[in-house]
């Protein structure tokens, strides 16, 4: 890999240890997949935030870390809600793992926002043809399909290695020739917001990590398109897909998958809920304001009956004080910085509903729970009336 | 004998080589508080990774694997080297954080070496050294 004068002096120590370790990561990587150079980035969103994720071995790094980060860097979402953890059940030694992780971040200048979101409180972070460090999978997801931007999925070392540097090697998806379609899906249905999530569901396990190319009687709106990313991330490993005219077309004679609403109905009535559900859990990936509004007009002159969390990003909450206020009036209760698959406050439960593919695809195997799904208006169904849990079909 | 390789992580280092034919994924297989390989399914199991040069195909599994290579070294308890045929980040950056040497693109018949043979570990000058029985 090429080096200029100053990246080559970073790695010789020159400019301090902390940054010797980091190009030395960056360099490695870019060894590793064939990277020309290293390339600027405009932001970074650290993964490697909750301790039920890092544990000890990861929290120990973090805290010997040293250094100040060279652009805007948040963080991915945490174990807990950092300010209502013990509404959460969250123990005392979780929690004080957890501060001191968030803290050790704060402390190398990266912004304690913890969020899967990060595009929906700083939408200056990344623009369309920016190079970004995101490690998230549904934000990697979003900011490479929805937003145009270009990010690999980065690990945790990976990520802080960038924002400590500022840079990034260019491999992967900063190359155009590694954003062309390799399948196309096409849907041949009516789809509803809550369908998305299921179609990701479906389509990550059948394409892998490759690109999807989507042909849809109309256009998803922005929260469906987040929805699908994400899904797809989780059930497979897609990190960039296409929805619309934009971008490369797929080449002649690339496989086309075509789905229906039966296929939808299969996966919805295989997961569908039942009496074991114990808590609903929606705003996987965090709730965006739009999707505040809708919890907050289903549940407006209800109590709910299970537990119910709707998790957002702090940014978000703060900004919809209003909403939040008329959401936890029914009893439910918002949480910020963190959600139901990276907290261990899932762990307790049986059975966790959930209106998001993401979830679905990770909560059996990440909190060793059963998951089902239904949409958001089925969710709080379930939270609110004793027998809606039962299959609403 | 010497071999040239790649280096992926600085440093220079030599110990007895310990060597598997199977990938490794630090979390889960090796105890940090030990070094000792715990998993039973693993072709090491029972064996203990300190101070030795550890010779494996490359990482697998979970990325947290990087973190436990770090504590490893904290403890005292990491490999002094290691040789992967290709590396993939967890370990790479596993050995990275933690200050211990590790090259790569050496030829596979490295994995036919006699655990204990004692093998000199270059990653500066991009060379393995190994003693000659």
């Amino acid at each position: 890999m090429h080096l200029s004068r100053d990246e080559e002096e970073a790695l010789q120590g020159e400019r301090g240890e902390s940054l010797r370790r980091a190009m030395e990561i960056l360099v490695a990587l870019g060894d590793i997949y064939g990277a020309d150079r290293l390339i600027p980035v405009r932001s970074v969103q650290v993964a490697g935030v909750s301790f039920k994720t890092i544990g000890e071995a990861g929290l120990e790094w973090i805290s010997d870390l040293r250094g100040r980060v060279a652009v805007p860097s948040v963080l991915n979402p945490a174990g807990m809600d950092l300010s209502r953890w013990r509404d959460m059940g969250i123990d005392e030694n979780f929690a004080k793992k957890q501060i001191e992780i968030v803290d050790a971040y704060r402390r190398l200048g990266i912004s304690p926002d913890c969020t899967c979101t990060p595009y929906s409180i700083r939408p200056d972070s990344a623009r369309r043809g920016d190079h970004l460090a995101w490690s998230e999978s549904s934000a990697v997801s979003f900011a490479n399909s929805v937003i145009g931007a270009k990010t690999n999925r980065e690990g945790g070392p990976s990520a802080l290695a960038a924002a400590l540097v500022g840079k990034t090697p260019r491999y992967g998806y900063h190359l155009e020739e590694n954003r062309v379609p390799t399948i196309k899906i096409s849907v041949d249905a009516d789809l509803e917001a809550s369908d998305f999530g299921l179609l990701g569901y479906i389509v990550g396990r059948e394409v892998g990590d490759g690109v999807p190319r989507f042909h849809f009687r109309r256009r998803p709106q922005v929260d469906e398109l987040k929805a699908l990313g994400a899904a797809m991330a989780a059930s497979g490993s897609v990190a960039l897909y296409y929805f619309d005219k934009d971008g490369p077309p797929a080449p002649k004679g690339a496989e086309e998958i075509p789905l229906g609403a039966e296929d939808l109905r299969a996966v919805r009535e295989e997961n569908g809920p039942d009496d074991e559900v114990e808590i609903v859990a929606v705003g996987c990936p965090h709730s965006s304001p739009k999707e505040l509004e809708e919890l907050a007009r289903l549940l407006a002159g209800k109590k709910v009956e299970r537990e119910l969390w709707i998790c957002t990003a702090r940014g978000i909450a703060e900004r919809c004080p209003g909403l939040v206020e008329k959401i936890e009036g029914s009893g439910a209760k918002v949480f910020c910085d963190t959600c139901m698959v990276v907290s261990p406050a899932s762990d307790r439960y049986k059975k966790m509903m959930v209106n998001s593919g993401k979830a679905l695809a990770y909560v059996p195997g990440l909190c060793k729970i059963k998951a089902a799904y239904g949409s958001a208006e089925e969710c709080v169904g379930a939270a609110t009336g004793k027998a809606a849990a039962r299959r609403v079909s | 004998m010497e071999i040239s390789c790649h280096r992926i992580s600085s440093g220079r280092a030599s110990g007895p080589a310990l060597v598997s034919k199977e990938r490794i994924s630090f979390l889960g297989t090796v105890d940090q508080e030990t070094g000792k390989v715990v998993d039973p399914k693993h072709q090491l199991f029972g064996k203990d990774v300190a101070g030795k040069v550890l010779i494996f195909p490359g990482g697998k599994g979970s990325t947290v694997g990087s973190y436990v290579i770090y504590q490893l070294k904290k403890r005292g308890v990491a490999p002094a080297a290691m040789i992967n045929l290709r590396s993939e980040p967890i370990v790479a950056v596993g050995a990275i954080i933690s200050g211990i040497p590790l090259v790569d693109g050496v030829p596979a018949e490295i994995l036919d070496l006699e655990d204990g043979t004692f093998v000199a570990v270059d990653a500066d000058g991009e060379m393995v050294r190994i003693e000659e029985r």
